[in-house]
């Protein structure tokens, strides 16, 4: 059974990616990594990973997520983190990404910060 | 009486999976020696760290070198050796993942997360070469907050303090 499932949603020149499962070492970074970069290739810029249904990351996936920033931005677009679980919110101010990504709790207002 | 070891021993293939069976091994063992929901987290993304440190960087992803997992439990200590049949590397040697430059680094992390989630964390020279990580996670006391409550945890008494 796959780690990681993977759903997306637009509204308005915004992609909303649904994530659920584990973003770990194998499939979980992998799929990550291929629906961003799919979605780049489509020239969607504007991505919202809800990460609400995420319930582990590891450095992999860690790893995968700062790629994938990295990739957008130098797309000339942005890649912001919607609802974090604590274990993840955890993780990423234990290794000071919170001051790297843009993190929100509201679907809505993470839309709006797109405006 | 002298204290009671109990040890752990097994040779894991250079594979992905080995990462999600060392890490599920561990926290069996975490669990039954009392360790709580959150420590058993703690433990295992740990040893899934130090698999991954031996997969990808120690072996190199070489399917025919081996990564031999160790679990000790003392009366006080639950002990981790993870030992790749790599080069070695010196703690010394590894970029900080804090630091302003390395802040958008895709990998490099997992040292880190291992010394911050358990109480010791070194990495030795392997007896038979490669690197032997080896970190440590003291038993909670029962009926502390890091304790399940049904686990075989110290029960000396004695004040663990956190680190």
């Amino acid at each position: 059974m796959p780690s990681l499932f993977a759903t997306t949603r637009e509204y308005s020149g915004i992609t909303l990616v649904d994530l659920s499962g584990r973003i770990s070492l194998g499939d979980g970074s992998a799929l990550l990594r291929k629906t961003v970069r799919d979605l780049l290739e489509e020239g969607r810029t504007k991505i919202i990973l809800n990460l609400g249904d995420v319930n582990y990351i590891d450095s992999s996936g860690i790893g995968e997520l700062v790629s994938g920033f990295t990739a957008v931005r130098n797309r000339g677009g942005e890649l912001k983190l919607l609802n974090l679980t604590k274990k993840v919110h955890d993780l990423l101010q234990i290794t000071k990404l919170f001051t790297v990504f843009d993190v929100f709790n509201d679907e809505s207002t993470a839309m709006r910060s797109f405006e | 009486m002298a204290p009671e070891t109990k040890h752990l021993e097994v040779t894991l293939d250079t594979h992905v999976e080995s990462v999600n069976l060392a890490e599920e091994m561990c926290v069996r063992v975490a669990e039954a020696a009392g360790f709580n929901e959150d420590e058993c987290y703690r433990i295992g993304m740990s040893v899934r760290e130090g698999v991954i440190n031996a997969f990808h960087y120690g072996n190199q992803e070489k399917p025919e070198k081996k990564i031999h997992l160790a679990i000790e439990l003392t009366d006080e200590r639950m002990i981790i050796h993870v030992l790749d049949e790599g080069k070695g590397f010196r703690l010394t040697d590894v970029p900080d993942p804090l630091a302003q430059e390395n802040l958008l680094s895709t990998s490099g992390r997992g040292i880190f997360l291992m010394k911050a989630f358990m109480d010791e964390f070194d990495v030795q020279p392997g007896k038979t070469g490669g690197a032997e990580l080896v970190m440590a996670k003291r038993l909670p006391v029962l009926g502390s907050p890091h304790s399940n409550g049904n686990g075989s945890a110290s029960n000396s008494g004695a004040p663990h303090q956190e680190a």
